[in-house]
């Protein structure tokens, strides 16, 4: 019988193992390959067990050893909250590792491997951690180990300008949060003499309001950067895509996740709740991220760069029942938090499936074409039929449509706020309907998004020589995507199941549980509490779908038995042929949303022709077209001119001499022993 | 067990023999009031079924995609009509879902039907899928405040439930918020069937078709699927409308009396439906693409006021 902490310490022990010897077998690149894919799947299956031996286990397991460094200690702690993200690390572990074999072939003789295992290694080590952390500094370790190795990965592919690029906006924004964290960390501390997590629980309450605001603004900028919120988020669509498409999925999936689970952590667990407007903000940041997350996906024709951007627009859903679950708690609705908390946190398990499901995807499809230019792509699901129907399967789980996982959450999230609308006061809580509203848009626009996507991708002609030479996957890699397939069925159709799970993780942090109240209908049903509230089921559903379809399916067989079914050419106008240049683009697919929202997007676009002798014959035409980069432009741009201009300034006093640098030191060491003695 | 059983089948006939006859009436009644004779109010049964009696032609482009639409768009009409109450306060198949799922039943089909317009390579389905997608996507967030409008009133996103507060009141729809809700939802309704002035069902000019550019090569049995299952949706958002506003006549219970009672007061509400359909179908150009926003704002905008009198009245 394995214990928990076997377990999880043997998940940390593989991930170390295997950066070790991926790192010492560099020269055996086969060897290296398969060592990283093992052990990391070895580790996944081990942190799969730990976090279902700790989802169960009713009580948090504590170890703590202490370093000798004060403040600092190996204190980690496993409880439902942990344990529910290390279950989602788990589950994408196991997908990409069993893809890796296949991805990371191509990579042999041509990459270092070593290098690139020690990293991928030491990313699923930190993420554990990060995850388990029960000290303030340990946690801080672990996230800085989090972000390097995230850089190096990132910046894999580094003689290219636009990965580099990529690369230092990620780094740099990294530690803008991993500032705000050790300010906010070092607030608490201050105020509870400790730097354990359990130790900020009972000062939270004598915090005085200034403290509150300040610790809740710094672990949300920290917090929100790592999750990519707007407008904190341009890193994110810069740096996922550059990324090799196992580590993207992995990015997207869990790391921009971290985010969300320090907000929990911090906000639900050891703050103990925040300031009511602190709940709205949340709430509101989550609405525009949501809206303007999608808006730009729309825009995008790069597929892993539209796939980034979906990121940011799930984590404003996740936000959105965030921030509703802080609001009701304030509010004293401690029900009503648990189903608001359980549509976030259900959401998160979701996103970082379907989201991981969709990046192998776009990486078997450049595995296999060479190219994440979707007006490249075409017809793929002749030559690539599985990954064509995984794909589909998450483009539909991700436009939160039925009966699949992220219709489950996106319902949830809808009966929170529905049910916030009754229980919260004041006018603030129009707010509530406003924000449904938002999240219908999100999702229509979603659906538009993920049509785009699919269909430019994968149906129709090619549209280019790579995508007519295109191959299917390797088996290993279709095996991953076929896992991360089942589990958007298998959470879709079997939620009622797998809600009970969300027991501890509410107990833990609201006091409460509700799942009980949440599921009627003998096991079947799901209800968001209370015998009158609304109720849907997707396993009826889908049952009751495939029982009306299959009259249809024999009235048409029995038909065309009959009458006849043959194949024949589209109607072209009477023009000789249809060819890909008939097609619709990507481009043009979202050029009706392109015109209708041009004030967001200000699009700009530039046609020339080059004429022979009528105007009315041109020879060549150039077309260029995009929209402006509003927060770059708007925001990030005058930002750093700003930081350039002071730094300029501060130039003058680095002169370079020895004698002025002595100087300073003096002085500041005169104004440090001043301020001792003042104190 | 048995009565709801009894209850899924009659209300899954009703559905599937009223609702060609509803686009028929529809069809007729628009031509009397243009002084045209009209194809006659049978003539989309005779449609129906002529197609399932024709062969069918699928493009060489296509994939299987192409043919799991029309069953997808089908089903999910067919399904969400089942989850909606008729002619009783009960939906057969409520616990299946409350509106929320009926919404998002019924983009499962559009999103499927906007990949089948794209999986030939036509310019037309790519054109037809692309405005779809779009003025689907605009309506959303107006939709969803009417409804959100009506389920705080029933505080219950349930269907049979809101149709039993909405039977309890049977004078709230004078209530400001209930007919702004239901201005808002008939724009929406307009948006949805693809009628005038956002798409014109008539129409096979690629300038402006909409719905049709996304069917266009459909042929026999798949395109009687396809035709059946757009009177099937359009039968239900009607319904969902009448019985949500206008709950008159829905009966409480199974008895034969009360079912008759309810079905004929139902068939009245939707032929009065129809009838202001027809009005604003008559009365009104389409409107050019990128003026349609510009309606379906002003369908947020009367769902956001109704939302806002709910507070104030």
């Amino acid at each position: 019988m394995f214990s928990l902490a076997a377990a999880f310490v043997l998940s940390l022990a593989a991930y170390a193992a295997g950066a070790f010897a991926s790192l010492v077998s560099w020269r055996k690149p086969a060897l290296a390959r398969r060592i990283c894919c093992g052990t990391a799947l070895a580790g996944g299956a081990l942190g799969g067990l730990a976090a279902v031996l700790g989802i169960l286990s009713d009580t948090p397991v504590r170890w703590s050893v202490s370093s000798g460094i004060p403040l600092f200690a190996y204190s980690f702690s496993y409880d439902a909250l942990g344990g529910f993200f290390n279950l989602a690390l788990a589950i994408l572990v196991f997908a990409v590792s069993i893809y890796s074999f296949g991805y990371l072939k191509e990579f042999e003789g041509k990459r270092n491997l070593g290098v690139f295992g020690f990293l991928f290694h030491l990313l699923l080590l930190s993420l554990t951690i990060v995850f388990t952390a029960a000290n303030a500094f340990l946690f801080l370790i672990a996230w800085e180990v989090m972000a390097l190795a995230a850089y190096g990965l990132v910046t894999f592919y580094h003689e290219d300008r636009e990965t580099r690029r990529a690369g230092l906006l990620y780094i740099i924004m990294a530690h803008i949060d991993s500032g705000c964290l050790l300010l906010g960390f070092a607030l608490l501390i201050h105020a509870s003499g400790s730097a354990e997590f359990a130790s900020f629980r009972p000062i939270a309450l004598q915090l005085t309001g200034a403290q509150q605001t300040a610790a809740f603004v710094l672990f949300f900028l920290g917090f929100g950067i790592k999750a990519g919120v707007i407008p904190f988020h341009i890193w994110l669509p810069a740096a996922h895509p550059v990324a090799p498409s196992n580590v993207s999925a992995l990015l997207s999936g869990i790391v921009i996740k971290t985010g969300i689970y320090g907000m929990a952590r911090i906000f639900l667990d050891s703050l103990g709740g925040v300031p009511s407007w602190a709940g709205l903000l949340v709430l509101i940041v989550g609405v525009i991220s949501a809206v303007l997350g999608v808006l730009y996906a729309l825009m995008e024709h790069d597929l892993k760069r539209l796939l980034a951007y979906h990121s940011i627009e799930n984590i404003g859903i996740i936000l959105i029942g965030l921030g509703a679950a802080l609001i009701f708690r304030v509010a004293g609705h401690p029900q009503l938090a648990a189903v608001a908390l359980i549509a976030a946190m259900f959401h998160t398990l979701n996103h970082a499936i379907f989201k991981c499901l969709l990046f192998l995807g776009a990486g078997s499809v450049q595995h296999s074409t060479r190219t994440r230019n979707m007006e490249e792509l075409g017809g793929l699901i002749r030559p690539m039929p599985v990954t064509a129907f995984c794909f589909l399967v998450g483009a539909i789980a991700i436009s939160g449509l039925p009966p699949l996982n992220g219709f489950v959450s996106e319902w949830l999230t809808y009966q929170s706020l529905l049910a916030g609308y009754g229980a919260v006061g004041g006018l603030k809580r129009i707010l509530f309907p406003l924000a449904g509203s938002m999240l219908a848009l999100t999702g229509a626009l979603a659906a538009a998004c993920f049509v785009k996507a699919f269909a430019i991708t994968f149906l129709a002609l090619p549209r280019g020589a790579e995508s007519r030479d295109a191959h299917e996957a390797p088996r290993s890699m279709l095996i991953g995507m076929g896992w991360l397939t089942a589990a958007c069925v298998a959470l879709g159709l079997g939620v009622t199941w797998f809600l009970p799970t969300f027991n501890a993780l509410t107990g833990q942090l609201l006091g409460t549980q509700v799942v009980a109240s949440l599921v009627t209908g003998h096991g079947l049903v799901l209800s968001a509490g209370g015998r009158t509230a609304g109720t849907v089921s997707t396993a009826l559903i889908a049952a009751g779908f495939l029982t009306l379809v299959l009259p249809a399916v024999l009235l048409v067989s029995l038909s065309t038995r009959r009458f006849g079914r043959k194949r024949g050419p589209v109607w072209d106008c009477g023009l000789p042929g249809l060819s890909e240049e008939n097609e619709y683009t990507a481009t043009a697919f979202s050029k009706a949303l392109r015109m209708i929202f041009s004030v967001l997007y200000k699009p700009r676009r530039e046609i020339q022709a080059v004429f022979d002798v009528s105007p009315y014959f041109p020879k060549e035409i150039h077309f260029e077209s995009g929209i402006e980069p509003t927060f770059e432009k708007r925001l990030y741009a005058p930002l750093q001119e700003f930081l350039f201009r002071v730094s300029a300034r501060m130039r003058t006093i680095q002169a370079g001499s020895i004698h002025a640098y002595l100087a300073y030191i003096f002085v500041t060491l005169i104004l440090l022993l001043l301020f001792a003695v003042h104190k | 067990m048995t009565a709801a059983l009894t209850n899924s089948v009659l209300q899954l006939v009703l559905l599937l023999l009223v609702s060609p006859l509803v686009s028929g009436v529809i069809k007729t009644l628009k031509a009397r009031l243009q002084t045209r004779r009209g194809p006659g109010v049978l003539q989309s049964y005779r449609d129906i079924f002529k197609l399932l009696r024709k062969g069918m032609v699928i493009p060489e482009t296509a994939s299987w995609i192409f043919s799991a639409t029309p069953y997808v768009f089908f089903g999910t009409a067919t399904l969400v009509g089942l989850m909606i109450p008729m002619t009783t306060t009960h939906a057969p198949l409520s616990l299946f879902g409350g509106v929320l799922a009926v919404v998002y039943l019924l983009a499962l089909g559009r999103f499927f039907l906007a990949l089948g317009g794209l999986d030939t390579g036509s310019s037309f389905g790519g054109l037809g899928s692309s405005r779809e997608m779009t003025v689907s996507a605009i309506a959303e967030p107006a939709m969803m405040l009417a409804i959100f409008t009506v389920a705080v009133g029933a505080n219950s996103t349930n269907l049979s439930e809101m149709a039993k507060i909405a039977v309890s009141q049977s004078w709230r729809f004078l209530a400001p918020s209930q007919m702004l809700a239901f201005a808002a939802l008939f724009i929406v309704l307009i948006a949805e069937t693809g009628r005038i002035p956002v798409d014109n069902p008539a129409t096979h000019l690629e300038l402006t078709m909409i719905h049709e550019a996304m069917v266009l090569e459909y042929s026999g049995p798949y395109l009687a699927l396809m035709e059946w299952g757009a009177a099937i949706k359009q039968l239900v958002l009607m319904t969902l409308l009448v019985n949500i506003f206008f709950p008159f006549g829905l009966s409480a219970d199974w008895s034969p009396h009360a079912v008759m009672v309810g079905l004929a007061f139902y068939l009245a509400k939707i032929f009065l439906l129809g009838c202001l359909v027809v009005l604003v179908e008559t009365t009104n150009a389409k409107l050019r693409f990128f003026r349609v926003p510009e309606l379906l704002m002003v369908a947020f905008i009367l769902g956001a006021l109704a939302l806002i009198s709910t507070f104030l009245f």
